[in-house]
């Protein structure tokens, strides 16, 4: 006995975080040329949703998704005022327990109003809806067909559920058809698409690829996340715009973007849609949102359900950032404006981070997006778009991007 | 129509030759990631090759069992039935 016991001492120990050695090397690489942490910044100060104080500095905030500019809403947050005095900070507990409020029901009926769907179901995060919904439905036996750029919520739900998971090449209808026509016949098929995909701010073609995965038999997902409140006559997302939200099974949505909290949920028509309620486990095992959170969440959906004004001026907004980020000489993500958001490509990290920080103390704030999160290994700053920047501030931010363009060697 | 294990090596090591870069000799212990210093990116538009050679699925279930050349051939040919 006292023999294997000395034996266990002289073992090695096995560092479980070497794993993380060439990122920790390659993060020391980076901060050793003296550019400021792109992924330690603190908002000091958040003056309205498109201003904050960074490092004692007035920053313009262009990489928030705070797109329909609800965060300082005044009904927004009075109701969120009431909610905390009315309901306390906490539920203390999951839905289907202690945790269904008042307010859960009332945002769940202001999402069904919203998207005129029979059944909501709110979730925590948007990152909880994607992974509950997506690996609960899908299970042992059947085939999840996806966008290879899909987000990582998408990919976790893949990875937590039990089906075959089977990506194509991004917004590539051949390529997707193909594989719904090699599954075997009986199998059952979801197809996970996406509305606008944050990275590069490209639509996919939903009409097209959803007429596809129907003629297969497949049911249909679809994250709106970065398309809710703006894109769409309604707000609905690019699947109403492009008129086949009809067709649509679930959709996925947030409520840290366009409706300026947090929270995620799911809409559907599925007559069977409330049993997730009970099976889904990202739904059940997690604590349901604080009282302040779904009824900031309910007064924000409701008001963006008349915000015809505000999606306007944010796609004015859009094209004269594109236009004006064209003709400076950047090179863009897309060729046109199809979102709220506009990816400017750098050369590489290392002049990425460069022109991030010059960017940062021009007094404007922006996403800097990396490998492995973004597609073909590119280094993007990634603005996104707020109904509340003013013609003004656009213009600024153009005037910013040249000069730090300069600065860090990516315009000439 | 199965074709044996040879007719589809043969098939598969000509499907290989474009993403090949540096001429690696190709045997069954070949290892993408490790001998022919596959990324993600090439991995899925190599797969994509031998699913439309082939018509099958290799599902990304099935590509975390295929580490090498040999294993990706056994497993074309179970998936052609």
């Amino acid at each position: 006995m006292t023999d294997m016991l000395s034996d266990n001492e002289t073992q090695g120990a096995t560092d479980l975080f070497s794993k993380f050695d060439p990122l920790i090397e390659m993060r020391k690489g980076l901060l050793s040329t003296g550019v400021t942490d792109p992924f330690g910044l603190v908002m000091e100060k958040v003056i309205s949703p498109t201003v904050a104080m960074c490092n004692g500095r007035e920053t313009i905030l262009l990489g928030t998704y705070n797109y329909m500019g609800m965060t300082f809403d005044p009904d927004v947050i009075a109701a969120g005022k009431q909610a905390l005095d009315d309901f306390g900070a906490g539920t203390t507990g999951s839905r289907v327990l202690n945790g269904t409020y008042a307010g859960h029901k009332a945002v769940e009926e202001a999402l069904c109003d919203f998207y005129d769907m029979k059944h909501a179901m709110v979730f925590s995060t948007g990152y909880q809806a994607n992974l509950g919904i997506i690996s609960t439905i899908a299970g042992k036996g059947d085939y999840i067909v996806l966008d290879i750029d899909s987000h990582a919520s998408i990919w976790d739900g893949c990875k937590m559920g039990d089906a075959e998971v089977v990506p194509f090449k991004h917004n590539d209808i051949e390529a997707m058809e193909k594989r719904l026509r090699r599954i075997p016949e009986g199998a059952g098929k979801l197809v996970v698409l996406e509305g606008v995909y944050s990275m590069l701010g490209d639509i996919a073609p939903l009409k097209e690829m959803i007429a596809v995965a129907k003629k297969y038999g497949a049911m249909v997902l679809v994250d709106e996340a970065h398309s809710m409140g703006f894109i769409g006559p309604n707000g609905r997302g690019v699947a109403e715009d492009q008129g086949c939200l009809d067709d649509v099974d679930f959709v996925i949505g947030t409520f840290s973007k366009s409706v300026g909290t947090v929270g995620g949920f799911c809409v559907s028509n599925h007559p069977k849609f409330e049993i997730m309620r009970l099976v889904c486990r990202p739904y059940v095992f997690t604590a349901s949102l604080p009282p302040s959170v779904v009824a900031t969440a309910a007064t924000s959906v409701r008001k963006l359900m008349h915000a015809a004004d505000k999606r306007a001026h944010l796609w004015e907004n859009s094209k004269v950032l594109h236009k004006g980020l064209t003709d400076a000489g950047f090179q863009l993500g897309t060729e046109e404006p199809q979102s709220a958001i506009i990816a400017v490509i750098m050369p590489d990290l290392e002049r990425g981070a460069m022109m991030w920080e010059a960017l940062l103390h021009e007094g404007l704030y922006v996403n800097l997006a990396r490998p492995p999160a973004t597609p073909a290994n590119m280094t993007l700053l990634r603005c996104s778009l707020c109904a509340e920047h003013s013609a003004e501030q656009v213009q600024q931010i153009i005037g910013m991007f040249t000069r730090a363009g300069k600065t860090a060697g990516i315009l000439g | 129509m199965t074709m044996d294990r040879a007719e589809t090596s043969a098939r598969i090591a000509a499907l290989i030759e474009p993403f090949n870069k540096k001429g690696i000799e190709i045997t069954d212990a070949t290892r993408f990631t490790d001998d022919l210093e596959f990324d993600s990116l090439t991995v899925m538009d190599f797969v994509a090759e031998i699913e439309d050679g082939f018509d099958i699925i290799i599902s990304m279930n099935q590509q975390a069992e295929i580490e090498n050349y040999g294993q990706l051939v056994d497993a074309v040919v179970k998936l052609q039935g």
